[in-house]
């Protein structure tokens, strides 16, 4: 698929999280990586250690930030100091594009620290189209919402989570980071098929992919962030890809961090499958 | 049901505290059934229940908070002890919940609360304040803002009497009542989160704590709490050298501040030389920048005396 206004940046490549246990390692060994995903919150702060960090990587590599309490679905509007911080980081970084996640995790001030699964309701799916227009306005970059994993279903979800993707995505005209890991966690926590949902995906609004692994329980998995990435994960993503065409693809590994060898290694075996994509490009 | 609706419903189960088992309550605090919440909102699978699956996300939140205030409190952990800390973490973190964005700011009110809730501190409860007003201190230094410092020979030459020096936003002063700065080093040095120590080695450590702790005598101490190169430094400060910091940090311009502080302190008039030696020394730390013209809102920098 050509680069079209929701992946103008199909020559990406494969990114890796940014993450402080890693920090010496970048700074000192430089070591070959296509770009780096920041977690926003994390540098939305007014100085210290994190931003001279930010500011060598920066020096160096390309950044994109990815969010986690920005809870488009919030019923309630997006608290102005937040929105303010993070203009302040765009412009810092410089960031072609800006990801969160279709979630919502605060409500009358409170917020749980959490992403929160969605009721895939119209309802919702206008609520949280209008937050993601105007956070985008705000911000005045591209926006693409990622959707979670979750562990629970709503009684009053009128429709599949991926009809709900769709609905928001549409209304708000907005990119989708599509994480296959969290696809593949939903689906065994809630019995359908991981294909369909990828399927089902409109393929030229995925701006970007994230992988990752997990962890099984006895009666669910859980999205953990903390294992390499299994096979029928990987399938995911090449199924992604090959409907999605080249798009930036990124690793998370948030716990039990390994060596930063060990995370590259494992992010590059996304290359196999981004090396077909790009076969079929050039043909 | 409504969004706002369904939101409000499932923050409230989320947060709920958990049983002494770390597992969801069948009836909240309040009376409410989390059992009939959980079947209202959300729809049961063939491997879990609904109660199940609320349960899910109430424990996720619990572990989350307290890990993440544990993670910033080690010192008011280690005077409190492991579990009356734990204790009280649950209790504050229910009376005050996040506000913010940013896990960060998880404890910004633990000094308030802790003040209103002596009954956590117990028999130690100065020291335990102090504690906390240190570390999070130490947490507004290592991200707080830092502008231009001014030099020495910025100062020189100067007005004293038209002079105002403000010190930098990321900076505080504290009052202490107890020696906490070098109880929380030990601290620090004693926890390696990476290191898979084994269970004799965290009992010996905690051991030391305790016993640090008990010995630790009462003992008036001023502490600037700043930021040199990125790192965070507590340095002592004799009574009137914190007199004259704080009457700066307060508006008063650099004489109004000698006059002050010095009249104030019991140790009487200071050799000029030794005042001098105190200014080149913080304006080599960067202590001070320019004074801004006052607006509303500006924010100081920390002052912080213990009761």
């Amino acid at each position: 698929m050509p680069p079209n206004a929701y992946n103008n940046f199909t020559d990406y490549g494969i990114g890796i999280g940014l993450r402080a246990s890693h920090y010496d390692h970048i700074v000192s060994q430089k070591p070959v990586v296509d770009w780096f995903e920041i977690i926003s919150e994390n540098f939305m702060i007014d100085g210290g250690r994190p931003l001279r960090i930010l500011d060598q990587i920066l020096e160096q590599y390309k950044v994109v930030q990815h969010g986690v309490s920005m809870y488009f679905g919030s019923a309630q509007r997006a608290d102005r100091e937040h929105l303010r911080r993070l203009k302040t980081l765009t412009r810092r970084t410089n960031a072609p594009w800006l990801s969160d996640h279709l979630c919502w995790g605060s409500v009358d001030g409170r917020y749980t620290h959490d992403l929160l699964p969605m009721p895939y309701t119209f309802e919702a799916a206008r609520i949280t189209a209008r937050k993601i227009r105007e956070v985008r306005d705000f911000l005045e970059i591209p926006v693409a919402v990622e959707n979670v994993s979750s562990y629970a279903e709503f009684h009053v979800s009128e429709m599949t989570e991926w009809e709900f993707l769709n609905e928001v995505v549409e209304r708000a005209d907005c990119g989708i980071l599509l994480d296959v890991n969290n696809i593949y966690v939903s689906s065994q926590n809630h019995g359908f098929d991981p294909f369909t949902y990828v399927n089902s995906v409109p393929a030229e609004r995925v701006a970007q992919i994230h992988i990752a692994g997990h962890s099984k329980y006895r009666k669910y998995i859980l999205d953990t962030h903390d294992h390499p990435v299994i096979d029928p994960v990987w399938k995911l993503y090449a199924r992604a890809i090959e409907r999605a065409g080249l798009t930036a693809t990124l690793l998370e590994w948030d716990d039990n961090i390994p060596s930063f060898d060990e995370v590259r290694d494992e992010a590059l075996k996304a290359n196999r499958h981004l090396a077909t994509a790009s076969l079929a490009a050039s043909v | 049901m409504k969004l706002l609706t369904l939101q409000r419903k499932m923050v409230r189960a989320v947060m709920t505290p958990l049983t002494e088992s770390e597992r969801m309550r069948q009836v909240a605090p309040d009376g409410r059934s989390l059992r009939r919440v959980s079947s209202q909102i959300i729809k049961p699978n063939p491997r879990l229940a609904a109660f199940e699956r609320l349960e899910i996300y109430n424990r996720q939140y619990w572990f989350r908070v307290l890990s993440a205030l544990a993670e910033d409190f080690p010192g008011l952990e280690a005077v409190l002890g492991r579990r009356r800390f734990d204790a009280m973490a649950k209790a504050y973190l229910a009376d005050r919940p996040s506000q913010s964005f940013t896990l960060r700011n998880l404890g910004a009110r633990l000094v308030g609360w802790l003040e209103k809730h002596p009954a956590w501190g117990g028999s130690r409860q100065g020291l335990a304040l102090d504690m906390a007003r240190l570390e999070w201190m130490e947490i507004e230094a290592f991200d707080g803002k830092k502008e231009p410092a001014l030099e020495i020979g910025d100062l020189a030459g100067r007005n004293p009497s038209a002079l105002r020096l403000r010190l930098q936003p990321c900076m505080s002063l504290l009052a202490l009542g107890y020696p906490v700065d070098e109880l929380l080093l030990a601290v620090r040095k004693d926890v390696d989160p990476s290191a898979a120590a084994s269970n004799g080695v965290a009992e010996r450590k905690k051991r030391r704590h305790a016993t640090r702790v008990a010995q630790l005598k009462p003992t008036p101490i001023f502490l600037a709490v700043h930021r040199v190169d990125d790192e965070v430094y507590f340095r002592r400060l004799d009574r009137s050298q914190f007199a004259v910091l704080s009457a700066l940090a307060g508006g008063k311009s650099l004489s109004d501040a000698l006059t002050f502080a010095l009249d104030g302190t019991r140790g009487g008039f200071e050799p000029t030389t030794a005042i001098e030696e105190w200014f080149y020394n913080w304006a080599a730390l960067g202590w001070f920048c320019a004074a801004e013209k006052r607006s509303k809102g500006k924010r100081r920098p920390h002052l912080r005396s213990a009761e």
